[in-house]
């Protein structure tokens, strides 16, 4: 017996992929070179799986800001916020992103996984209620691992399963904390927030969103789904990621709670780790600037997902239920996910591949991520890339089907 | 399958759940779990109360979760994430079943 044994599985699983070729999760990006476009197996390659909406990472403004911020206060922190880490750079990231959403308090972390890991395995506690999407992020099932509440699922997206189980605990004391996620990051679909917080205000719980793939992308100043639904007032804690839109790394909770601050002393994941380095602190604010001062992106963001999704869903492919900056492509069954990926990749672009165990209902797809500087003319290529080996593989039919493009 | 007597039906979009307050056999919480467990079962070999799920069928972590989901539903309870961790055999998850009903 040794200690892997217990991954035999997944070895044997993760054997079967290798042997397509390339491995997915083995990918090296040899040279980025622009938000869109690197340098892969040699080859230039359109990038179209890199969670990169804005396009931000590229951005001279936010390049800039960082470069100036390593000259004047050095490469990193080395050290925690509650310790010799907290800068007065952090500080004001803190009060910029408290002020984008209105809320009263902000806390920065150093990755948006810790944040989720912390803020939620700290809010509910002994004697408390967990309940969570099906269909949440690691971070979330993580934070479920590490708290002392009890955790119940809910189905995914369904307001009427949160509703049922809210109302099985009947007068059980204990505070509600229900999770949900502004835009769900395999298939691209949102959460009915509106009625989802309308249960949780029946039943007096509180809710969390967390808007890591929302962010910039919905709402009219980018707050996210919370502002697109009109319910930001009755959201208590909203969570994000500075390592998508704003195209660093990082995470954030704000709240209006009074007592809010009490999570620095109290949330391990904030207190025991490096604190962020200045030059992300300040590449992140200035691309908190560049969100509210340039609206266009996210029009072009949206102009660029229904190019992709309506032009797949014109040839048949099969996609998440809504547009979405993340399209999701329904696959067969992990064979063809990886085949299709490679080829695709053999094709000259990237996009990433989910297989179960990391997919909802086990699941392959082919994840596609939309970029505000993608072209037109790039995506239409690929929809052309794609109809080619999808039909190839037999997964679209040889003439595109006679419905109308549909799609929100 | 739906009989007025024994069935609630419940918001749309709910499956139909039978409420609490009526009791359930043993017998028939088993049946319900075999049928959700069938699609995963390996050989000739019938699923039985000390079928070992994890272990005996090819269902993984995942669709075991997604399946309690169903039977919460179905039995109108709710079992913590904790507790399923712990249930292994079709008794275990039966009885759990049976206790939390009982609880309510």
């Amino acid at each position: 017996m040794g200690l892997f044994d217990r991954h035999a599985g997944l070895l044997e699983a993760y054997r079967d992929v290798r042997t397509t070729g390339y491995d997915p999760f083995q990918i090296r990006m040899e040279r980025v070179l622009s938000p869109t476009k690197a340098v892969i197996n040699g080859r230039e390659t359109l990038l179209v799986g890199t969670n990169n909406y804005f396009g931000l990472t590229f951005d001279p403004s936010c390049m800039e800001a960082a470069i100036e911020a390593i000259r004047a206060e050095g490469t990193g922190t080395t050290g925690s916020r509650i310790a010799n880490g907290s800068y007065s750079e952090h500080v004001m990231l803190e009060k910029e992103i408290a002020e984008f959403y209105g809320k009263k308090h902000c806390m920065v972390f150093t990755t948006g996984y810790q944040a989720n890991l912390g803020v939620i395995s700290t809010l509910a506690g002994q004697g408390d209620f967990l309940l969570i999407d099906a269909d949440s992020h690691a971070s979330i099932y993580d934070a479920c691992k590490m708290t002392q509440a009890e955790v119940v699922r809910f189905k995914h997206n369904d307001p009427a399963s949160l509703e049922a189980r809210l109302r099985r605990l009947g007068d059980k004391p204990g505070h509600r904390v229900v999770v949900l996620e502004g835009i769900y990051s395999m298939l691209g679909d949102s959460a009915p927030l509106r009625e989802f917080v309308d249960v949780c205000k029946k039943h007096g719980a509180y809710v969390l969103v967390d808007e890591a793939h929302s962010l910039g992308s919905l709402g009219e100043h980018g707050r996210g789904l919370c502002e697109q639904a009109g319910v930001l007032d009755d959201c208590h804690f909203v969570v994000g990621t500075f390592s998508k839109t704003l195209g660093a790394i990082g995470g954030y909770c704000v709240s209006d709670d009074p007592d809010f601050d009490i999570l620095r002393v109290t949330v391990r994941a904030y207190m025991f780790t490096a604190s962020l380095p200045p030059s992300i602190v300040a590449s992140v604010r200035q691309a908190l600037r560049v969100v509210k001062a340039r609206p266009e992106l996210r029009t072009q963001l949206w102009d660029n997902v229904a190019t992709l999704y309506d032009g797949l869903r014109a040839q048949g492919f099969t996609l998440g239920p809504e547009h979405g900056p993340v399209v999701g492509v329904h696959l067969p069954d992990r064979t063809t996910a990886i085949g299709f990926w490679r080829a695709m990749l053999d094709a000259g672009i990237y996009v990433n591949v989910a297989v179960p165990p990391a997919t909802p209902n086990g699941v392959s797809l082919l994840r596609c991520s939309l970029c505000a500087v993608h072209t037109k003319e790039q995506l239409e290529h690929m929809v052309e890339v794609m109809t080619g080996i999808g039909r190839q593989f037999g997964v679209i039919p040889n003439q595109p089907p006679m419905r109308a493009a549909a799609g929100r | 399958m739906r009989t007025a007597h024994e069935l609630t039906v419940e918001n749309d979009g709910i499956v139909d759940t039978l409420i609490r307050t009526q009791t359930v056999s043993r017998a028939e919480v088993i049946a319900e779990i075999c049928a959700h467990l069938e699609p995963y079962r390996t050989g000739e070999k019938p699923i039985a109360g000390d079928t070992v799920i994890a272990k005996d069928l090819t269902i993984d972590s995942l669709a075991i979760m997604d399946m309690v989901m169903e039977l919460e539903d179905r039995f109108d309870v709710s079992i913590p994430m904790s507790v399923i961790a712990e249930i292994h055999t079709v008794d275990q998850l039966a009885d759990t079943i049976r206790e939390l009903r009982a609880e309510g």
